[in-house]
């Protein structure tokens, strides 16, 4: 008793416009994303940004360089400390200061930290993203723990400050040695864990499989860095080729696929925290005795030129160029941000792909927004 | 891997000076730089000065100012050519230098392993515009938008050349020093 209704032969379809965002779960954040879709098909992605501009490198024209490493931590909030660690590098090398080994140590341990805390997020928000609801809860499970060591030594636990030019704030904690070192053995259980919850995950390896294929000559035309760089098989570790504070005395593998879609995208991340904690295990034992801080002038003058230093973020290359003319303000701050290079690349990844696709690109770009919208 | 010496010679010659028996002396408007750089910034052949300049900002890399109307022709020339072959772009920076309006663009080259930072000026503040590089290198498509929102400066055959950040109706160009910003009430 079925009864089918014949298709008109002249129904017709067109491409057409919707948004997505900027209050969707997926940008994490708010983020618009104008999509031009023929059916579910993607035939555009026009990002929309500046919902959350702040301007961050004109009012770094106003304020001081200790000021300025302040508001470094609101641009991408998942790896402040390290974000604070750029500009105070940069200060640094224009002054030369030597800094003490102590100080080189604790930032990258806090570091490496720093990023796999913010690797715990993208993981559960992930899966999360689609549809895998219980990731977020293991994953904010294990970044807690993380957290009580921050708020512990730096006395915050998402932005950080912990980092100032010269050195470090203040000491670390007496407990901290031993609340990390628990920590890596805890984690060194949990990591497995997520493999078996997630990584091997049937429905979930279908649905990233394959997806938004991002090839390395485009990946490094894109100008794009970090796990989604080195997940198209382009070396591009900021700790490998540039090494700053103590990533020249640790051992550890830049992990690399080939692949380029988004499963090669998660895989780096998974097993960048093998990696992290590796370099927290040798360093962690081994923290040089000295000061923490090198003193420097309260009024903090930088020479007349131009300094660039970049660092490895959780989300990429994350570069600094200040250009002082001889005050006590830099003449003009530049960031580059790797959320937003890699943004750079996301209709040439989309564009092919269904819309449920989108988001599980969107996820493992791992975009913060505030680093976009710098 | 080429030193900044060599690349400064390399890049050099493409801009050959057509007389060539001139003597390079070095002409620069601050007294200051050209103390400091006269000692390595004698190229081994004379290069044409008025379409190509070297300086020394004090920083690590080889730093080049180039004509606005030669522009393209470097930075192709950067790319393609195989000894320096700088495909990344990683930074492109807005700059204000009061007067002069401008770019600046950090390249390195992931397979030799070397940077360079191209600057390009202009004192035209009223309609500044340069060549754009984005068919050189893609993310520049989305840099240079940035640069023309919070600049102004615009960028011939750019594909999509409109504001990123603000509104289409915005005025004026925030990150120019002589922007007047009646909005904001926190200012020190």
């Amino acid at each position: 008793m079925k009864e089918f209704i014949e298709i008109d032969k002249d129904f017709k379809t067109e491409p057409y416009q919707i948004n997505m965002g900027p209050q969707h779960p997926a940008t994490h954040g708010v983020l618009n994303l104008l999509l031009t879709i023929d059916g579910e098909i993607i035939k555009k992605v026009e990002p929309d940004l500046g919902y959350i501009h702040r301007s961050i490198e004109k009012m770094c024209e106003r304020d001081s360089y200790q000021q300025i490493v302040h508001l470094t931590d609101r641009m991408d909030y998942l790896s402040a400390n390290i974000n604070n660690e750029a500009v105070c590098l940069t200060v640094e090398k224009a002054l030369q200061l030597e800094i003490p080994d102590r100080v080189k140590v604790i930032r990258t341990i806090i570091g490496e930290l720093t990023r796999i805390s913010s690797h715990c997020l993208w993981w559960g928000v992930m899966g999360m993203d689609v549809g895998a609801l219980t990731t977020y809860f293991y994953g904010f499970r294990d970044r807690e723990m993380l957290n009580d060591i921050f708020e512990e030594t730096c006395g915050a636990r998402l932005t950080m400050n912990y980092n100032v030019p010269g050195g470090l704030m203040y000491d670390i904690h007496p407990n901290f040695v031993g609340r990390v070192k628990k920590f890596i053995d805890h984690f060194k259980t949990k990591i497995p864990e997520y493999d078996r919850l997630l990584s091997e995950n049937v429905i979930f390896q279908k649905r990233t499989k394959g997806v938004g294929i991002l090839s390395k000559e485009d990946a490094i035309s894109f100008g794009v860095s970090g796990p989604v760089g080195r997940a198209s098989g382009y070396s591009c570790d900021v700790r490998k080729y540039h090494p700053y504070s103590a990533f020249d005395r640790v051992d550890f593998n830049e992990v690399l696929r080939t692949e380029g879609d988004t499963f090669a995208r998660y895989q780096v991340r998974i097993q960048e925290l093998w990696e992290s904690l590796y370099v927290v295990e040798q360093l962690i034992d081994n923290i040089p005795e000295g000061e923490y801080r090198v003193k420097t002038n309260a009024v903090i003058k930088l020479p007349k030129g131009e300094f660039y230093q970049k660092v490895e973020t959780a989300r990429g290359e994350l570069g600094v160029y200040i250009i002082s003319t001889g005050t006590k303000n830099p003449y003009r701050l530049k960031f580059r941000s790797p959320g937003f290079s890699n943004l750079s690349a996301l209709n040439h990844m989309a564009v092919g792909s269904k819309i449920g696709d989108l988001v599980a690109i969107m996820a493992t770009l791992d975009l913060v927004i505030p680093d976009i919208d710098r | 891997m080429m030193t900044n010496q060599e690349l400064q010679n390399l890049i050099g010659s493409w801009f050959p000076n057509p007389e060539a028996t001139e003597v390079t002396s070095e002409t620069k408007e601050n007294p200051e730089v050209t103390e400091q750089t006269e000692a390595q910034s004698k190229p081994s052949q004379p290069i044409n000065k008025s379409l190509l300049e070297f300086t020394d900002e004090g920083s690590e890399f080889l730093n080049i100012t180039v004509q606005p109307e030669h522009l393209y022709r470097l930075m192709g020339q950067l790319r393609s050519n195989e000894q320096t072959c700088f495909d990344y772009l990683f930074c492109l920076t807005g700059m204000d230098w009061e007067p002069e309006l401008g770019v600046v663009y950090h390249l390195e080259s992931t397979v030799n392993r070397h940077a360079i930072v191209v600057k390009v000026k202009t004192s035209d503040r009223e309609n500044p515009n340069f060549d754009s590089v984005w068919d050189i290198w893609r993310t520049a498509e989305f840099h240079e938008r940035e640069v023309f929102d919070f600049f102004g400066i615009k960028f011939n055959n750019h594909p999509n050349l409109k504001r990123l950040f603000l509104t289409e109706n915005w005025e004026g160009f925030p990150l120019r020093k002589d922007y007047v910003d009646d909005v904001n009430m926190v200012i020190m």
